[in-house]
């Protein structure tokens, strides 16, 4: 059995976790608004069924890629690899984030996703009295392709720290808290502070990347594990010098962070 | 075999897209950080600096490329 308590957690743990939670929160919010839409249009019953053979077969994805990562591939190989992965990833977010913030790039509009594929849904001839083959496609596809990326994340993190589970289970909860909220407020995903939370999540996996590929390398970080947090503390200094940059030359306007 | 080739440029569409899309900049940095990481591994001081401060001089790079122009220093043609 599991147990996790709060004093056998490390610094670096509470910061995998964070970061985990946070890109599966954000991912699992585009991935909701797919399936809210297919419920909607389409059937409750084939989108959530769609909805949940996706995550099964993340799931598996998980197990069948990342287990056997952990246990046969060198530590040091596994760091630079999913360490450069990360970096990519993290790089990417951040400067989407930047751009989206300072007013360069617009907002993610959950709102105006969710009217679209309605709209093409419905479009998309008579919904089947049983099992709707589209709503479950559609539901199958969003939360698959969305939940590839937490897929990628979970299994970098959790591998190069040897807490595939812990990172899982991060993945799990995020998915939980951001279907009871979507169930709440149900058509109102506009309101979650989707680029906050990018920017956050792209500070981390950028600094986590950094951090992987140099002890994969070889090099000795001043303090240990404990350098992940100055570069944290480093790329959340330089987002917010770079979007307050950014914003003066804005031709749109800004998003909130 | 045709399902199999499908399969395989899904696969290799999705990898591209997913490391290289629409900034392959980023991905040359990556590559660049991984390589300055081991040649630099062997020093002390100056790794600790060099590695965070390449992937740095990227993102920053990157974006000021991604900035739109403001109305007051567009060209009349970027408007077209």
């Amino acid at each position: 059995m599991l147990l996790l308590t709060s004093s056998s957690l490390t610094s670096s743990d509470w910061v995998l976790m964070l970061a985990v939670f946070g890109a599966s929160a954000v991912e699992m919010v585009e991935a909701l608004t797919i399936v809210l839409a297919a419920g909607t249009s389409r059937g409750w019953r084939s989108a959530l069924e769609g909805a949940a053979a996706a995550l099964v077969v993340l799931g598996l994805i998980v197990a069948l890629v990342g287990v056997p990562l952990v246990r046969y591939v060198p530590i040091d190989a596994l760091r630079v690899i999913v360490g450069a992965l990360l970096l990519s990833l993290g790089l990417n977010w951040l400067r989407k984030a930047w751009l989206r913030a300072s007013g360069h790039k617009a907002l993610h509009d959950e709102d105006k996703i969710y009217a679209e594929t309605v709209a093409e849904l419905e479009a998309d001839g008579p919904v089947s009295a049983r099992r709707d083959a589209v709503g479950f496609a559609v539901a199958f596809k969003g939360v698959f392709l969305e939940g590839t990326e937490v897929v990628l994340i979970v299994i970098s993190l959790g591998a190069s720290q040897g807490r595939l589970g812990l990172a899982a289970l991060a993945a799990l909860a995020a998915a939980l808290v951001v279907i009871v909220v979507g169930a709440v407020v149900a058509r109102q995903l506009s309101s979650v502070p989707e680029n906050t939370i990018k920017l956050t999540v792209g500070v981390m996996l950028t600094s986590f990347g950094v951090f992987w590929v140099g002890e994969g390398a070889g090099i000795h970080w001043p303090g240990s594990d404990a350098f992940l947090l100055v570069l944290i503390g480093v790329f959340a200094a330089l987002s917010a010098a770079m979007i307050s940059w950014l914003r003066r030359s804005a031709p749109l306007p800004t998003g909130a962070v | 075999m045709a399902t199999l080739s499908r399969w395989l440029r899904v696969f290799g569409r999705f990898w591209w897209e997913f490391l290289v899309g629409d900034t392959p900049e980023l991905f040359v940095a990556t590559l660049v950080v991984v390589g300055v990481a081991f040649a630099l591994a062997s020093l002390h001081v100056l790794p600790v600096i060099v590695v965070p401060g390449v992937a740095i001089a990227a993102v920053v790079w990157s974006a000021a490329r991604g900035r739109v122009p403001s109305q007051a220093n567009r060209s009349p043609s970027q408007d077209q």
